[in-house]
């Protein structure tokens, strides 16, 4: 089943366009990687599809349904849950009181508990903070919170923004051997990166962007050998 | 396709922003106390809301403390223009040489305005590092000492009392003479060196800091520009009512002031005059619904406020629907009355034929510009 | 000075802190979420008052249900503002949300002008309320007790809300990220009506105890003790509920003293007194003195 479909979408801010025509799609229990340079868009399209930033163009369907004006408060209850950029995990409420945030809209109190020993599992540094603030916690926590503070709502569709972001070499790893799992567990995700090689190591298919456009597209295991990809964002000497 | 329109004409607007308006205004003044009552207050407004908008729409901060200023204004024009009589009488503290000083009225605006000045420049050195709301906040306080200040030192302001008997001297030539040279300086501010730095600030302080403005005399500098104009404002004020304490100047005044400037635009100079011809004479229209009146026979009750309620509706309307204000941030009017072409147009061959050709009907295009 | 007079005078700021803190807490907990200073907020407290007298004069009503019926009708007017004045502008920036504030303020004590006319009016409690009670040297009448009494409750219950329930979970995590929160499913306009609802309703209930001391009551009465509360929640650290109300008390407490310790030539600019003390305060602790610098805010 088609997971995620985007249609020529553009975004404008004021009169700045920073997404002009991206198409893309996902199918169901696939990881798509959106790669590019600081300011392609990735972030702004991320943005759109969640519904935190609205569509001056094009379509965005979630499961065959338009989602294109569904604001973001809406979209989690539908399955659609993003990880900002930054973490952004509410840092003077504890551990556990976001991931309860993460449940926010889940009624029944056994997937609520479910859920939660599942990110426990995942995750069990966060079941030795459990009562801390969250903005005590270093920043590789602070990303695995984020992840599983998402996964609290049961989503159908992840989209992590730049989860590397300002995380030492061996924080990205264990976040990505955490993607790596979930992948395996099924879960569909779209991926926005800066950190190309890792990001292509763990998809199925990727996207390029550059200045508001796809500008490549095609699989991850063939994008990594791809002599333009290795020059712009795998650096030469990889 | 490039049509001529009328506004470009420097013809049409010689007519219509500065003839016509004159004519009005000198008609008006001929028409009786109440109408030329009601015209100094406008020019006054226009005078008020432009120097607010010198700060608020240019500079990026947002004052509501204008009231504290006329104050200064008011209260400074006072000591310069009674007589040492009547200075014995409400000020007898007032240090003898400054009882006996007694100056025309022009000269003491000035005075005026360099006292709101000083006291804005007093006020602003610890408040304008302040930053959104806790500025404005603090503009607020400031209304709130000055009202103090006045209420309480009686023997120079004659207490809550406050002070009767200024000479009116403040008849609509004199007030407009003032408001033209007022807003013709302002104007050329904002479009110097100085003012475009200021712009600048406001857009994004950030930016303007690198570019090597130094944003804290930027905001003070221009922060007691702008109380220099109240000041001036508040004297003529005084003089056109001729009684004044610290009542006056108070949350109604400030707000009111801060109304039509956001009515007419902030960003724009000329925005005042549009604000101002708003909030001056809609009110006076809307006056007989406050005393109640009778049409076809049913006698309406007064309804007291409701000129006060529809204008804050309508200011909420207007932030909602057009937050930039009516005018926006174009100088249409005061480049129309402040550039020479308006005036040179009078003799020149050329502007009567553009006027001729901007006047002819034009071929009738569908209404929806979009 | 007898020390008894102190204690009186402390008294008398702590009653006039408590209603300072109750109105601040309303300011705090909008300005957390929206940034926003509702300078109707005062004024809610007007409204409050003057529905409790409609009632309380025009219908036997006991008092309790008057006061019910009071700090309802004030939640209502509160929700309204925000619908109507506040919601249209959410991504306007925060000058414009500012001067809506500022015209919903004029509106209001226009509106009370135009129905209950400008003129003060009487406003008495029943005796109850004022009857002085003896405990050692410290005199306190039923109010003040009440009063004091309102703002622990207030401190508790709003702490269970927001510590343990699920809105108020909310609304902490709306006033650090409201984006975040929006990604959690959080319905911003819910938490925000929310704090809207609440702060009214204190409002109202900070309006009683502002007009059985003072015995009088006009159209214009809440907005100057609006905007010192606003000083408080700003002194106490805004966003802050705790902040809010030891901000209210040290200001009430400031103010009092002041009034009743100095000079009576000083005494008249108690008014004025209030924003010295707040452009002092945000000089030393631009984030209040309870307040800890604001991290993030995107």
């Amino acid at each position: 089943m088609m997971m995620l479909k985007v249609d020529n979408l553009v975004v404008r801010y004021g009169g700045i366009t920073a997404v002009d025509g991206v198409s893309l799609e996902l199918e169901e229990h696939e990881t798509v990687a959106l790669i590019g340079a600081n300011g392609a868009g990735k972030t702004t399209t991320l943005h759109t599809i969640s519904g935190l930033l609205k569509a001056a163009g094009g379509k965005i369907f979630f499961q065959d349904e338009e989602i294109t004006k569904v604001p973001a408060e809406n979209l989690v209850a539908r399955g659609v849950v993003q990880v900002p950029e930054g973490r952004q995990v509410f840092a003077k409420l504890t551990v556990e009181e976001n991931l309860r945030l993460g449940a926010y809209l889940q009624k029944n109190k056994q997937v609520i508990r479910a859920n939660h020993e599942k990110v426990m599992t995942l995750f069990p540094i966060l079941q030795e903070r459990r009562r801390q603030a969250a903005g005590t916690l270093s920043g590789g926590e602070q990303q695995m919170l984020a992840i599983g503070r998402a996964l609290m709502s049961n989503p159908k569709l992840l989209l992590l923004d730049e989860p590397s972001m300002g995380l030492s070499p061996l924080m990205t790893q264990q976040v990505f051997d955490v993607l790596l799992e979930l992948k395996k567990q099924g879960m569909t995700i779209l991926l926005v990166e800066q950190n190309a090689y890792e990001a292509l190591t763990i998809s199925d298919r990727a996207y390029i962007m550059e200045t508001g456009n796809i500008t490549l597209e095609g699989r991850s295991s063939e994008l990594i050998h791809d002599p333009r990809v290795k020059d712009a964002y795998l650096g030469g000497d990889l | 396709m490039n049509t001529l329109r009328l506004r470009d004409c420097g013809l049409f607007r010689l007519v219509a922003l500065v003839i016509v308006p004159i004519i009005i205004v000198v008609v008006a003044c001929n028409q009786g106390t109440y109408y030329s009552a009601i015209v100094s207050t406008f020019a006054i407004n226009v005078l008020l809301a432009a120097s607010l908008n010198l700060v608020n729409g240019f500079s990026g901060m947002f004052s509501m403390g204008h009231a504290a200023f006329m104050a200064v204004g008011a209260y400074i024009s006072a000591f310069l223009t009674l007589t040492p009589t009547q200075k014995e009488n409400m000020m007898p503290d007032l240090p003898q040489w400054l009882t006996n000083l007694q100056m025309p009225l022009l000269p003491a605006l000035i005075f005026c305005g360099i006292a709101a000045a000083i006291v804005a420049l007093i006020i602003g050195v610890p408040v304008l590092r302040f930053k959104g709301h806790y500025l404005s906040v603090a503009t607020l306080g400031l209304i709130v000492i000055v009202r103090a200040v006045l209420d309480n030192s009686d023997g120079f302001t004659n207490g809550p009392r406050g002070v009767t008997g200024l000479p009116a001297l403040a008849t609509p030539p004199v007030i407009f003479l003032v408001l033209i040279i007022s807003l013709f300086v302002m104007f050329r501010i904002i479009r110097s060196q100085y003012g475009r730095g200021l712009i600048a600030m406001r857009d994004d302080d950030v930016a303007a800091q690198s570019l090597g403005i130094n944003l804290v005399s930027k905001k003070i500098s221009i922060f007691c520009i702008s109380a220099f104009f109240a000041g001036v404002a508040g004297a003529l004020w005084g003089h056109v009512q001729t009684v004044i304490s610290g009542q006056f100047f108070y949350f109604t005044m400030s707000f009111k002031v801060v109304q039509i400037s956001i009515i007419g635009g902030m960003a724009s100079l000329s925005g005042a005059a549009i604000g101002a011809l708003f909030m001056t004479f809609v009110p006076e229209l809307l006056a007989p619904l406050e005393s109640g009146f009778t049409i076809f026979g049913v006698t309406l009750p007064s309804l007291y406020g409701i000129s006060n309620i529809i204008m804050a509706v309508f200011l909420i309307l207007v932030i909602i629907f057009r937050r930039q204000g009516l005018l926006g941030s174009s100088e249409l009017l005061l480049e129309s009355w402040f550039s020479k072409e308006t005036y040179t147009s009078l003799f020149k061959k050329s502007e009567y034929k553009k006027l001729l050709g901007a006047l002819k009907p034009k071929p009738r295009k569908a209404k929806s510009k979009k | 000075m007898s020390a008894e007079y102190i204690i009186s005078q402390l008294i008398n700021g702590l009653r006039l802190g408590s209603v300072y803190a109750i109105v601040a807490v309303g300011y705090s907990i909008v300005y957390g979420i929206l940034r926003l200073i509702n300078f109707a907020h005062g004024d809610i407290m007007t409204i409050g008052v003057y529905i409790m007298l409609l009632f309380m004069t025009s219908t036997g009503m006991p008092l309790w249900s008057v006061i019910v019926v009071s700090v309802l009708v004030s939640v209502i007017v509160g929700v309204l503002i925000e619908r109507f004045a506040y919601r249209p502008l959410r991504s306007a920036g925060e000058e414009a949300t500012l001067i809506s504030s500022l015209a919903v303020s004029t509106l209001l004590q226009n509106l009370l002008q135009m129905i209950f006319s400008p003129q003060k009016k009487a406003f008495y409690l029943p005796d109850f309320f004022t009857q002085q009670h003896q405990f050692g040297i410290v005199k306190l009448s039923t109010m003040n007790i009440l009063t004091f009494a309102a703002v622990i409750i207030m401190v508790i219950a709003l702490t269970l809300v927001v510590q343990k329930t699920k809105i108020g979970t909310a609304m902490r995590a709306c006033s650090e990220n409201l984006d975040a929160s929006r990604l959690m499913g959080i319905k911003p306009n819910q938490v925000i009506v929310f704090a809207f609802a609440v702060g009214s309703g204190l409002a109202a209930l900070a309006g009683l105890m502002l007009a059985g001391e003072y015995k009088t009551i006009d159209p214009l009465m809440g907005f100057v003790p609006g905007l010192k509360a606003f000083c408080a929640a700003v002194v106490g650290g805004i966003g802050s509920l705790y902040g809010a109300v030891a901000g209210g008390l040290v200001i009430g407490v400031a103010e009092m003293l002041f009034a009743g310790l100095m000079p009576t030539s000083v005494t008249a600019y108690r008014d004025a007194f209030v924003f010295v003390v707040l452009i002092v305060v945000l000089l030393f602790w631009p984030n209040g003195i309870f307040g800890r610098s604001e991290g993030r805010r995107s």
